[in-house]
């Protein structure tokens, strides 16, 4: 028997309509437990990696990672894997939700698609039964919209439905793939399910999912639970207050936003709007969100409230989370929060990313005030600020005229228009938007976060570590005092002697070695969260969260009744971690890849910043270049990655 | 017959504070399987959500006495402006739906506010809920002392009622045999 697992893939190829129920290699678990992990080996093993987004030998993975469905609670992501159409790499947008899980009860472990079918379809999956249904009735419906007409024709309230746009349909690489309270919006996941003709995919399970040591494992839940009570009654002081609690940013819960608005550039990264909390917005913000917020919702098995289910006046309802409750407004320049209610649910009927989609607008709007784009390029577009978003999200979602070249983010669409509008484009790394933040002094931390990660997604791999240095020694001593999370006690000292200024501060403090300790444990967690499926809100994204690295080995070894320790689970993502890494690399990713925009910080430090990545690399076992070491990954039982980096001249033979 | 002192637990259920996280349904079943928390299987849960998520319905119910027959009408609630479907306050297994079934035996099922030895503090889907949506309360009356029905008898009835005494006595008659 398996366990925590189904031990089953459904493999569906869309080009013949041929659906297998094929079991899957239990030795692939040990190696690279799932989700993420066995995901980056099943490319490894199917897809060349001269393969590119759209072509049908892309495949389109959609997963649920080892430990959701199991009684722990807020592990319950979606792991969708494809070849991003953005950056030619190998992505993986995740979602909340009740998908995954819903997956799992039906007794599959992940859905694969390979080629991409004659006509647009959706699928059903009920239990052992499953079915490519016709989806033209669905076609230029919305994904709420789309949601709603397949439950009800399936006759299925329960079903889980993750649907695309129009935005997929159209493959705009801003596409999402919207599940209710949540999507996978980054890198354009949506796009490739979108090109492969899938409009949805609807899951119904009613099986059993077994734990191998179930009594011990509900011990090790108990526990987490325990904490998750305790950290939601005791905030951390000292820190906003978005970072202060657990779960996903309890966006839909706070209504203060004065540092976000004032701290943040909004749009394409160009003003931070000092004093814009004043007092009009300070009391018409707060009372426009909790009119719209007609209930806070959560994900499956998760006690927090980071969604919502919005119902403004005379807008459709839809649902939402995070940051989308403002991201329109500011990029805009609207300074209602009314329009952002109204503009995001036709982005979430459309399915885009309500972080890059304003972006995008928005960048679009100041090529135009730069006379890059012109009035032609404008024609039959609304003056007023509003309107202009509306028609050119339009545009976008529908790849009209200049809607084409924005269907493609900044990183293409400044590219496609030339080197004045490369000057302009200063918010991508490795061709992906980023959190629209312009900072100071540099910070060695996030230099690293952002630069290496395979993530390359708004939430990077941060969270464990403060984002900043505490201002007094007293502070320092009190977060330190009670941090059970930390892999080792010597971290502590780091944050004792972090100065926010003067001696030991950033950029010089902590040193590049520290730096890549922090950096490598903070993506660790990140890699097991991603694997295991927990929302990375109440383990690697947060401060002080219920799940570590102490705890995680645990639930693994209970679950899967293999005893696991932390070494070994580091071991096992560290795999899979170098797997990814030496694949991105067949696909061109090198050293000269891992830059931020050159104004993300105003001071830089050129020296400083090389003699980061150098540290860094060593520390991972990376040559100079970025890629993975012979020794390493030798090291990792990847000998055979070892053998393909060398036959295709990545590794070079007596090369360290 | 005779009076006597009995335990009266209720669970009230505050549902416009339900986040939808559904956890009540799935320790509800991990609890229940055998051995306890060996499978979790949120279908075999005797508390589920209704759920129509647009319509703003997170509604928890508890399975309680199975029905043999479905009813002959059906109500429709309208509370709050929302309208509630035909049988969504409905506790019954009954033969018109699959709620409260296992979904391989189609067997009914029932709350039995977790019945443990030791016993359990609250109802574990209570435990659960850290939304304060199920309140759990305890209270002693006086009752008529009154036979315990067990859940293979329950589950037997069912079964009878569906195909007859005859029927069920002859098939099992005939397992017997085959051993
Ligand atoms: S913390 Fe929030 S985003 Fe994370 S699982 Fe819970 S409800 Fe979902």
């Amino acid at each position: 028997m398996r366990y925590a697992e189904t031990g089953y893939y459904l493999e569906i190829d869309l080009a013949t309509g041929n659906i297998e129920k094929v079991e899957s290699d239990p030795r692939l678990t040990e190696l690279h437990l799932g989700g993420l992990g066995t995901n980056v080996k099943l490319f490894w093993d199917r897809v060349p990696p001269e393969t590119k987004a759209f072509d049908p030998e892309n495949l389109f993975i959609i997963s649920s990672p080892l430990l959701v469905g199991t009684p722990a609670m807020s592990f319950n992501r979606t792991c969708v894997t494809t070849i991003s159409p953005q950056t030619d790499l190998l992505a993986y947008p995740m979602m909340g939700g009740f998908w995954a899980a819903e997956l799992k009860y039906a007794g599959y472990d992940k859905v694969i698609f390979r080629n991409k079918s004659p006509k647009l379809v959706y699928i059903w999956i009920n239990n052992d039964k499953v079915e490519i249904r016709d989806a033209s009735h669905l076609k230029g419906k919305g994904a709420v919209e789309t949601r709603e007409i397949i439950k009800e024709e399936l006759n299925e309230p329960n079903a889980c439905v993750a649907a695309i746009g129009l935005a997929g349909e159209n493959r705009c690489f801003l596409a999402s793939i919207e599940q209710g309270r949540s999507s996978a919006s980054r890198l354009g996941g949506g796009a490739v399910m979108g090109d492969k003709n899938i409009k949805a995919i609807a899951v119904r399970g009613t099986k059993d999912l077994n734990l191998a040591r179930g009594a011990e494992f509900i011990e090790h839940v108990n526990r987490a639970q325990d904490y998750i009570k305790y950290r939601n009654a005791n905030p951390i002081p000292g820190v906003m207050t978005i970072l202060a609690g657990i779960g996903s940013p309890q966006e839909m819960v706070h209504t203060d936003e004065r540092w976000h608005t004032e701290n943040f550039m909004w749009g394409n990264s160009r003003l931070r709007r000092r004093g814009f909390w004043d007092e009009r917005i300070g009391e018409e913000w707060p009372r426009i969100q909790l009119e719209a917020i007609k209930r806070l919702i959560s994900c499956y098995n998760c006690p927090q409230h980071c969604g919502a289910l919005i119902s403004f006046r005379d807008t459709p309802r839809y649902k939402m989370k995070c940051f989308t409750k403002m991201t329109y407004a500011m990029a805009a320049y609207v300074d209602e929060l009314e329009f952002n209610f109204r503009i995001a649910q036709r982005a979430t009927e459309y399915g885009v990313d309500g972080f890059g989609t304003p972006q995008i607008l928005a960048f679009a709007v100041e090529l135009y005030e730069a006379g890059i784009l012109t009035d032609k390029d404008f024609e039959g577009c609304p003056k007023d600020k509003e309107g202009r978003f509306y028609w050119l999200l339009d545009r976008m979602v529908r790849r009209e005229g200049i809607g084409d070249l924005m269907a493609d983010g900044l990183y293409w669409m400044a590219k496609r228009l030339g080197p004045e509008a490369e000057a302009l484009e200063h918010n991508t790394i490795k061709k992906h938007e980023q959190l629209p933040l312009k900072l100071g002094t540099l910070d060695p931390i996030y230099y690293l976060m952002y630069t290496t990660n395979e993530k390359i997604s708004i939430t990077q791999i941060e969270g464990n570590w403060p984002q900043g240095a505490f201002p007094t020694r007293e502070m320092r001593e009190e977060f330190v005092r009670d941090w059970p999370q930390l892999p080792d006690d010597h971290f502590k000292q780091y944050l004792l002697d972090w100065n926010p200024r003067g001696e030991n501060s950033i950029p010089f403090f902590p040193t590049p070695y520290m730096c890549s300790e922090i950096v490598d444990w903070m993506e660790m967690l990140h890699n097991i969260d991603d694997a295991l499926g927990l929302c990375c809100g109440m383990g690697s994204f947060c401060l002080k969260p219920p799940y570590h690295i102490h705890n995680y080995p645990l639930l693994v070894s209970a679950a899967l009744g293999m005893d696991i320790d932390e070494a070994g689970l580091k071991k096992i993502v560290n795999r899979s971690r170098n797997l990814h890494r030496a694949y991105n690399n067949m696909k061109g990713m090198s050293r000269k890849d891992e830059k931020p925009p050159a104004d993300h910080w105003k001071r830089r430090f050129p020296e400083l910043e090389e003699e980061l990545l150098s540290t860094y690399y060593k520390y991972k076992g990376w040559n100079n270049d970025g890629i993975p070491t012979k020794e390493r990954l030798h090291e990792l039982d990847l000998d055979y990655v070892a053998e393909e980096l060398t036959k295709r001249g990545i590794l070079k033979d007596g090369e360290d | 017959m005779a009076k006597i002192k009995k335990k009266i637990k209720t669970i009230t259920v505050d549902a416009d504070k339900c986040n939808g996280c559904r956890s009540c349904e799935l320790i509800c079943s991990a609890f229940h399987a055998t051995p306890k928390y060996s499978s979790i299987n949120p279908a075999r849960a005797r508390i589920q959500v209704i759920r129509y998520p647009m319509k703003d319905i997170w509604l928890p119910i508890f399975a309680g006495e199975y029905a043999p027959a479905e009813c002959m009408g059906r109500e429709k609630y309208l509370i709050d402006e929302k309208q509630y479907d035909e049988c969504d306050f409905c506790r019954a297994a009954c033969p018109a739906r699959d709620r409260f079934k296992e979904p391989d035996s189609g067997l009914p099922l029932r709350c039995d506010m977790c019945e443990d030895e030791p016993p359990q503090e609250k109802p574990l889907c209570v435990q659960w809920c850290f939304s304060d949506v199920l309140i759990y309360e305890e209270r002693e009356e006086e009752v008529e002392e009154a036979e315990e029905v067990d859940e293979a008898e329950i589950g037997l009835k069912s079964l009878v009622d569906k195909h007859g005494l005859n029927k069920l006595a002859e098939t099992f008659a005939r397992m017997t045999q085959k051993g």
